[in-house]
This record gives C-alpha cells, sequence and structure tokens, in this order.
C-alpha cells in the first residue's frame, strides 16, 4: 500500500540535510558498485580463460609412456617401452567407464623442425598428427570446408589428410580450392578432404593449431614405418564418471601389460584435464570468495555508515517522534517509518551503484568486442542477473537491519521524554 | 470522565529520588473546563503528563471513562490517546514538513482513515478556528497564534473527550492569549472536557474551575472570581 504521509515524511527528512544525505547514500553506493566492478571482472577473466578451453573435454586423461624407474619381471630400470595398438582394445574391454579412446601419434618433423610439408614450390613445417575421428570430440575443431576424419579412413588406412586454416594460407592460392587437392606430406603424396580453424586456443599440442593436420592414425603408422606403435593415449570418462577413476585403472592396466613396476610413478606420465580444470575453476572460486569478502565488507561499512545517520536522524527527530506519539502513532508506526526510510535509502543508493557498474562493465565489454581481438586476457566482463538480484537482497535486508537499531531507539524514547527534549 | 485517586509521582535523578506528586485527588465531570495552577516545580506539568497517558504513575489509580489507566503498552496507550484525547503545546509542536491541513489531519492518519477523508474532515475543522485560507500553508509561514489555532484544530479532529493544554497561551502575547482562550471556551461549550495548566491568573480566571498545586499536592480546588461575577450578574 502506498503510503503518501509516510513518503512526504521520508523525503522531508532526507530533503533536511542534503548534504549528508548523499554522503551517506554514497557509502552504499560504492559498496555495491565495488562489489559489482569487481565480480564482473573476475567473470571477465574467468570468461577469457574459459574460452580458452571452450569445448575441450575436461573429463579426460592423457597418458605416454617414459622410460622406467624401477627394475621389474627382470628388466633393468630406464628400459624403454611404447604402448601398442592392442592397450586399445584392452582398454576398452577391461574399463568399462571408459567413453572415448583417441590413440594418437606424431610424425617427424613437424613446427620446430625443416620443412615437412610440400606442395608444388610452397613449402611449410607443421605438425601432422595420426588421428582417430574420436580426436575431435575430444579437443574439437571448426570445420570450415570439408570433413574430419571417419572410421572408413582409418579402416582403409585412407591417404587423406584435415588442415588448419594456415596451412591452406601457407600452401594454396587465395583463390584455390584446397580439397582434392594433394599435398606431400614427409615425401608421401596425401589428398586435402577438410580444412578446418581452431575453437580454442589455450590448449594445444605441438604448437599453433592453425598449423597441424590430421591424417589417419592408420595411415600414419604404416606410412611411415611405425608398426603397431601407439605415441600416447587420450581417454575420456563417460559422463557421470570422474576422470581419476579411469586414470588410475587405465594407469594400472598398462603397466601391468608392459610389465612395469606397478608403483612405478615415471613409467606412465600424462595429465588429467579434470585435475587441471578443477585447479582453474579452484583459482576463479577463490577470487570470487574474496571478491565477496571484500565486496561485502566495504557494503557492511556503508550500510553501518547508514545505521550511525539514522541515529542521529533519531536523535534530531526526538521531538517530533514525541509529538507524532502523542497523537497517537504506535510504536510499529514509528518503527516502519524508520526502516523504511533506512531501507529506502539504501536500495535507492545501492542500485544507482548496481546500475552504474552494470554500465561500466557493459562499456568495457562492448570497447572488448568492438576491438576484436581474440586472444585476450580480459573477456566479456558481465555479472549474472542472479548475483544483481542477490545484491538488490542483501541491500535490502542490510538497509532494514541498519534502520532496526535505530528505530528501537526512537521506540524507546517516552513520549514525554521526546516532548521535553528541546 | 476522569478521576484521580491517591497519585503519586518520583523522578529517580541520579541517586536521588525526587517526590513530585505526593498524592492527588480529584475528579472531573464531563463538560468542565479546569484549569491546573502553580508555580514551576509544583508538578502540574507530571500531572498533565499522567492525564495525557504520556507517563505512568507510581501509586493511586487514574480512571479515565471508567477505565483503570494504569501500566499499558505503548501501543495501546497510543490508541487510548488517539481516542481520547487532545493536545495541545507551548510550542505547537506542528511537524515542519507538513502544512496545515496536513498537520490537523495527522490524528486521524494514525487512525488509519483514508488521505481524501482525513484532508476533508481537516478542512473543516481549520474552518472553524478561522484558518481555512491558510490550509496549504506550512508552520513556518504562519504566526504563534495561528500555529496554536491549527494545534487546537488538530486536537479536535478525532474527536476526542478531554483536550489537554500544557501552557496553551505560554509563547503568545495576551490579545492572541484570548482569541486562543476563546476557542477553548468555544469547544468547551460544545461538551468536550478542557483541562489547561497555567501559571498566568488571568488565564485561569477563564476557565470554570481552577486546581491549584504545590509542592505536589492540591493546595485549593474553587471557582475563579471572574466567574463568579460571571455566576452573579446572570
Amino acid at each position: 500500500m502506498f503510503d503518501l504521509d509516510k513518503w512526504q515524511e521520508i523525503f522531508a527528512a532526507l530533503r533536511k540535510n542534503k548534504m549528508r544525505t548523499f554522503l551517506t547514500a554514497f557509502g552504499v553506493f560504492w559498496g555495491i558498485f565495488m562489489l559489482i566492478i569487481m565480480l564482473g571482472s573476475g567473470k571477465g577473466l574467468q570468461n577469457a580463460v574459459f574460452d580458452g578451453m571452450k569445448d575441450f573435454a575436461t573429463n579426460s586423461i592423457f597418458l605416454m609412456t617414459s622410460p622406467t624407474s624401477e627394475p621389474y619381471a627382470g628388466f633393468p630400470r630406464g628400459r624403454r617401452y611404447n604402448f601398442r595398438n592392442d592397450d586399445i582394445e584392452a582398454l576398452r574391454n577391461a574399463i568399462p567407464e571408459i567413453d572415448l579412446i583417441a590413440p594418437r601419434m606424431q610424425a617427424r618433423g613437424g613446427s620446430s623442425a625443416t620443412d615437412n610439408v610440400v606442395r608444388g614450390i610452397k613449402t611449410g613445417a607443421f605438425t601432422v598428427n595420426g588421428d582417430y575421428p574420436e580426436w575431435n570430440m575430444i579437443d574439437p575443431v571448426k570445420m570450415v570446408n570439408g570433413r574430419f576424419l571417419n572410421h572408413l579412413d582409418i579402416l582403409h588406412k585412407r591417404k587423406v589428410a584435415v588442415i588448419g586454416n594456415l596451412v591452406q594460407e601457407i600452401l594454396f592460392e587465395e583463390d584455390e580450392e584446397p580439397l582434392g587437392q594433394y599435398i606431400r606430406i614427409n615425401g608421401v603424396y596425401f589428398q586435402v578432404i577438410g580444412v578446418f580453424t581452431p575453437l580454442n586456443s589455450n590448449i594445444s599440442f605441438g604448437g599453433d593449431k592453425a598449423q597441424n593436420i590430421f591424417i589417419p592414425f592408420t595411415t600414419l603408422q604404416q606410412t611411415y614405418n611405425y608398426g603397431d606403435v601407439v605415441g600416447w593415449f587420450a581417454i575420456t570418462a563417460k559422463p557421470d564418471v570422474s576422470a581419476s577413476v579411469i586414470d588410475a585403472k587405465a594407469r594400472d592396466l598398462l603397466k601391468r601389460r608392459h610389465r612395469v613396476a606397478p608403483h612405478d610413478e615415471q613409467a606412465i606420465q600424462g595429465w588429467n584435464m579434470e585435475e587441471e580444470f578443477n585447479k582453474v575453476s579452484g583459482l576463479f572460486m577463490g577470487i570470487e570468495v574474496l571478491v565477496w569478502i571484500v565486496g561485502i565488507g566495504t557494503l557492511l561499512a556503508g550500510v553501518i555508515g547508514i545505521s550511525n545517520i539514522m541515529l542521529i536522524v533519531v536523535k534530531e527527530r526526538t521531538k517530533e517522534i514525541g509529538i507524532q506519539r502523542a497523537l497517537g502513532a504506535t510504536p510499529r508506526k514509528i518503527i516502519s517509518q524508520i526502516i523504511t526510510e533506512s531501507v529506502f535509502l539504501t536500495t535507492l543508493a545501492g542500485y544507482l551503484g548496481l546500475s552504474f557498474a552494470v554500465f561500466l562493465l557493459e562499456i568495457i565489454s562492448r570497447a572488448l568486442s568492438a576491438s576484436g581481438t581474440e586472444d585476450m586476457a580480459f573477456k566479456n566482463p558481465e555479472v549474472d542477473f542472479n548475483i544483481a538480484v542477490t545484491a538488490l537482497l542483501i541491500l535490502i535486508v542490510s538497509g532494514a537491519l541498519a534502520g532496526l537499531m535505530p528505530a528501537q531507539r526512537a521506540v524507546k524514547i517516552k513520549p514525554i521524554d521526546a516532548l521535553r527534549d528541546e | 470522565m476522569i478521576q484521580l485517586k491517591n497519585i503519586h509521582k518520583s523522578y529517580q535523578m541520579g541517586n536521588n529520588s525526587l517526590h513530585v506528586l505526593k498524592g492527588i485527588d480529584f475528579s472531573v465531570e464531563p463538560g468542565e473546563m479546569v484549569s491546573i495552577m502553580g508555580s514551576s516545580g509544583s508538578g502540574k506539568s507530571t500531572l498533565l503528563n499522567i492525564l495525557g497517558i504520556l507517563d505512568n504513575y507510581d501509586q493511586g489509580e487514574y480512571m479515565l471513562d471508567n477505565k483503570i489507566i494504569k501500566t499499558l503498552s505503548e501501543t495501546k496507550a497510543a490508541l487510548l490517546r488517539n481516542e481520547y484525547i487532545g493536545f495541545v503545546f507551548q510550542s505547537f509542536n506542528l511537524i515542519s514538513f507538513k502544512n496545515a491541513m496536513e498537520n490537523v489531519a495527522l490524528p486521524l492518519y494514525y487512525k488509519g482513515v483514508s488521505r481524501k477523508k482525513r484532508n476533508k474532515t481537516a478542512l473543516e475543522y481549520l474552518e472553524k478556528v478561522g484558518l481555512l485560507d491558510w490550509a496549504e500553508h506550512m508552520p513556518n509561514e504562519m504566526s504563534g497564534g495561528q500555529k496554536q489555532r491549527v494545534a487546537i484544530a488538530r486536537s479536535l479532529i478525532a474527536n476526542p473527550k478531554i483536550i489537554l493544554a500544557d501552557e496553551p497561551t505560554g509563547a503568545l502575547d495576551s490579545t492572541t492569549s484570548y482569541e486562543v482562550m476563546d476557542i477553548l471556551k468555544s469547544i468547551n461549550e460544545e461538551g468536550i472536557t478542557v483541562l489547561i495548566v497555567t501559571h498566568e491568573e488571568d488565564i485561569s480566571r477563564m476557565t470554570k474551575r481552577v486546581i491549584k498545586l504545590k509542592d505536589g499536592l492540591i493546595e485549593a480546588d474553587y471557582i475563579p472570581e471572574a466567574m463568579e461575577e460571571f455566576a452573579t450578574v446572570n
């Protein structure tokens, strides 16, 4: 119910001391402003980092061999060994929690070596990966032309290649259609069947993703004489299974199959994407918690300021309150009056702070996206709607709390004392 | 209307207790116009506060309209004040940010009367005290006499049974004092009980009964001369 007299009194009280009202409100304004700006900036950092890992399967693990560090089963320490093709089936059969297995292999040459890929008079040094189609579900790329590898390519060991957009730029003329053309990789011709652009930039195996070439895993093994050697495994867990579970199981199995000491931590290297992802998430969680602590602290200072001023307002209005009570105002009416005033001031100041902060974040966001660069340490600073609503609720509640003590003080004054107060 | 039996009241001043009222007995019938006189410190303001349910008393019995008034909650006291008593103060005590009409309407606001209705009623009462043209003026634009008339209109609007006036003419010159007293008298003639605390003889002489306090006790309770003369002339 709108009560004109109540609001008349509130505005009269606020107008009476404009400077004081302004400074008090500014405390809350600043508190919420800082909170939102900090939350938004934290979100901006987070967006930038997570954007760099966008679409990467976070429940994945990566395993590769390394010389053993313990003698076992008659073998000396320092033995070198390789994963083999039959490990793929063994892993799939023994560990039902596994979703995808992508054995991988990199051809010799590549980014740091001399030019390994030739087309006519154009040459380039690119990373050449032997892959299964599953790889595109673990670290997806965006196909801009043609298709990615499929299982028939694997089965028939086709000499086909999917190339990054930079590979196309270097090996082809601008107006040339790359699909169906042949490129020579380490002396063997491959037909180009697709062109891709990278989706994420923060995770990369072997140089700039745009300079990668994918060929079928089986083709790579046969063409370049790797036999049944697997370079490394990328494995994902089923949606409801933690990557750590398959990590432990896969390591155990591979150690048994390759006669590695069960406690040899060196022999299988790799990492757990889930753990890495959780670390990053944890970092941002930490930042957010810190922001809330600092933000709420600042806000609290503002609210205490309001409470303080309300105490002074009550003191100044002691006589007025006395008159009102003599005329029949109940204590409830007085309390409601003072709390409404406090909530109003807090909410108004807070809302302004909120709007101003969101406005500023929006400007920064626009400016950033207008500058248009892809790799930024800061992206899309924003506050989600829930946080804004939460902040507003915190404000209203804290405004009520700020008014509570002064209101009780006002009611405690006996009407007679209030009237005597000159 | 009002019955007081052996009312005692003391104030705690640090370690000392100040015994202000030492057993007050009197009763007021409906429609009386009584002035309570006494020098400062005689306890007249304290008595008025007790009568106005603004303050508690320690001992005795206070009956207002046959109801015992004792240890009420603040909320109940507020409702009783609103229903029975209209206050007129020495320093007018108008709310500075409300205009005359809104000030008059205030008791009805606390009663929960709608704004439209209470402002209409307020205008009627302002007309009664001759200030209809000043309805939209703020208190700081009015003279002392006008303010007091607004205050009287405010005290009347909730249809109280009793008007309690604490030195209503204390801040006014004698001409305006008499004007204010005339208004209070006419109110009394309508049947409302009026109690006036004053220390001015000429004011008390305009009432129908004078109760004189001294050191917390009733020193005298009499009909003033002017009234006697008035009575004899009639």
